[in-house]
């Protein structure tokens, strides 16, 4: 008979890099899929998200300034210190999403396998999306996908792992920094994966998970002058609208929800990336 | 009065050219003398003062009071440029900015004045011609403070021909640690004699203690009170080259020297915190704490400074917010 006393877990933010208690000082109660307790998670306030898009916004000059081959590999570093954390991946979206125990298995390695995936597409971005220009005129002209900046991120509600990877991923890749709302109701793998980018190679500042409620801190992000994109697959139903017109006020990127969160399961393509590049053209005069 | 027992008392005709106001007139007769009186300062309560700053800086200022803290901070702010590398027109576009911080916004009230070198003290004073912005010049080889008196006094005269209407002098603080401190007195005595413009009102004298490096608040206190009885017109904390610069126990034991030193001799003087001042929240913080302390009589731009320079922007951006009901970002300020 085991009668140790159960570790009550009160969860933090992760912003900047570090694990700081939400400004506001609230926090919620987190259940299972059939309502038992099974950990604290901070509530963020608007505050927090507004510290969350000023670490992202210094975290982008240097995310965005490394190669796009060194990206890959602190992604795909990412990838290898979550197969290291798969038991507490599976645990946690086994209880919060009331999947069974190989349902669950099969989530987390889907996640894993998409977060790699996407760190294998940072150095081919360039050659897909860019490349030379056909002009008539003495000029080389080419075109260069470049990342757009801070990306507001409202993951998922419904897949918890897997769907939280499918839309920061391809955030990152691109080479722009995150401040995510995590999914309200099922937060716990979003803090796990926070302790695994704290302890791998991505630098402070460039994801920012906040745990919390989409549809208080939404509009604040979306709102935020200095916030360049927004996805807003995690908005509250019905209100996707509203937050795209507040984005309109700085001409964010926007990327729509679906009617029904999508099947996460499937091949997205490049359907998440690009949303968040520029292209940039040069012309550069040649035979002179 | 006389003193015959004490040995190296000045000569009266020498005390008179510097003494300060009664009833501290006699305090300067000697060094003994000097030593006594700034050693008899009663003590800091170190562990209080951080205590009384942490309760005060808990204070939530929210809605209109913050917008009144944010405009009446932007109109303290002395806004700085103090790098090896500043040019004329560094100093012009931030002239610029003190007169107008914020383009988009006519109603963004001007800032108290610009800091600067001595040698670039004209290019401010054309740029801010006419709009009553001040210009205040380090001087007193500053930031060290480390040259012979004659180039300190050389220093402040040309700053003050070039137009400077404020000096920021730094103290002799080797002098200062090593109990000199007449030197010290006689020095900014010195100082304040060469702050002299024909036809004007003296150049006012901002008297540079430089916290970070005398260690205790104790010696914080006699070093405000030795700037007092000297003649300057505000005490600053520091130069914004060391660490630590303007911290809020600092700022909390030189805004009751100056209480303290109004309500016995009468003449009021000002505190100017500068350096690692950087938030609204920060700002916010040293208002309270001169509300609290020395009184509402402070809360003046001709009473209270706040020696800056990223801090304009962060106050501009909270501004924005409060107009716009949205978060600002720093590409609705301008980048200096």
């Amino acid at each position: 008979m085991n009668d140790r006393l159960a570790v009550r877990k009160t969860y933090k933010l992760y912003v900047n890099g570090a694990f700081p208690r939400s400004e506001s000082g609230r926090t919620y109660e987190v259940t299972d899929s059939r309502g038992h307790f099974l950990a604290n998670a901070a509530r963020a306030s608007r505050k927090d998200a507004r510290d969350a898009v000023v670490a992202a916004r210094g975290a982008f000059g240097k995310w965005s300034g490394m190669t796009a081959y060194n990206r890959g590999q602190v992604l795909y570093r990412v990838a290898e210190v979550m197969e290291g954390r798969h038991t507490q991946f599976c645990a946690e979206v086994e209880a919060g999403e009331g999947l069974s125990g190989s349902k669950a298995r099969a989530a987390v390695d889907a996640a894993i396998d998409r977060w790699v995936w996407y760190a294998g597409w940072t150095d081919k971005l360039g050659a897909v999306l860019g490349g030379s220009n056909p002009v008539a005129g003495p000029y080389f002209d080419f075109s260069i996908p470049e990342p757009t900046g801070v990306v507001a991120v409202l993951a998922p509600q419904q897949s918890s792992l897997l769907g939280l990877v499918s839309v920061l991923a391809p955030v990152l890749a691109a080479g722009n920094t995150a401040v995510v709302v995590t999914s309200k109701q099922r937060p716990l793998p979003a803090v796990t994966l926070g302790e695994v980018l704290a302890t791998s190679d991505v630098p402070g500042g460039v994801v920012n998970l906040l745990t919390g409620d989409a549809e208080e801190l939404g509009p604040w992000l979306a709102e935020h002058a200095d916030v360049d994109g927004i996805d807003l697959t995690g908005a509250p139903a019905g209100r996707a609208m509203e937050l795209e017109r507040e984005a309109a006020g700085t001409v964010k990127r926007v990327v729509r929800p679906s009617a029904t969160e999508p099947d996460w399961s499937t091949d997205p393509g490049l359907s998440r990336i690009t949303p968040f590049l520029e292209t940039k053209t040069v012309w550069h005069p040649i035979g002179v | 009065m006389t003193h015959v027992l004490d040995p190296d008392a000045l000569p009266d005709e020498a005390r008179a050219l510097m003494a300060p106001p009664p009833p501290y007139d006699d305090v300067t007769r000697s060094d003994a003398a000097f030593r006594a009186f700034l050693h008899g300062l009663p003590g800091v309560d170190q562990v209080g003062a951080e205590a009384r700053v942490a309760m005060l800086g808990t204070r939530s200022i929210k809605t209109t009071a913050k917008a009144w803290a944010i405009d009446t901070a932007i109109s303290m702010v002395d806004l700085t440029t103090l790098e090896g590398a500043d040019t004329p027109g560094k100093v012009r576009s931030l002239a610029t900015k003190a007169k107008r911080p914020d383009p988009g916004d006519p109603t963004a009230p001007q800032v108290a004045a610009v800091c600067i070198y001595g040698d670039l003290a004209g290019v401010a004073v054309e740029t801010l011609a006419g709009t009553g912005i001040h210009v205040a010049a380090v001087a007193t080889a500053f930031p060290s403070g480390r040259a012979s008196r004659a180039v300190k006094i050389a220093d402040v005269q040309d700053a003050v021909a070039n137009g400077a209407d404020e000096i920021d002098m730094v103290i002799d603080r080797g002098a200062f640690l090593s109990g000199r401190y007449l030197d010290v007195f006689e020095e900014i005595v010195a100082v304040k004699e060469a702050c002299a413009r024909p036809g004007q009102d003296p150049a006012h004298l901002k008297v540079i203690l430089e916290t970070g490096e005398l260690v205790t608040l104790d010696n914080v206190r006699r070093a405000s009170w030795l700037a007092m009885l000297a003649g300057g017109d505000f005490i600053k904390t520091s130069t914004g080259k060391i660490s630590p610069a303007a911290t809020l126990p600092v700022c909390l034991v030189m805004l009751e020297a100056v209480r303290d030193f109004r309500a016995a001799t009468g003449r009021q003087i000002g505190v100017k915190p500068a350096g690692g001042i950087r938030t609204t929240k920060d700002a916010m913080k040293h208002l309270v704490l001169v509300n609290e302390t020395a009184g509402p009589d402070w809360l003046t731009p001709d009473w209270f400074r706040l020696g800056a320079s990223s801090l304009l922007n962060d106050l501009l951006l909270q501004r924005q917010k409060l107009r716009t009901g949205h978060y600002s970002g720093p590409d609705y300020v301008t980048v200096d």
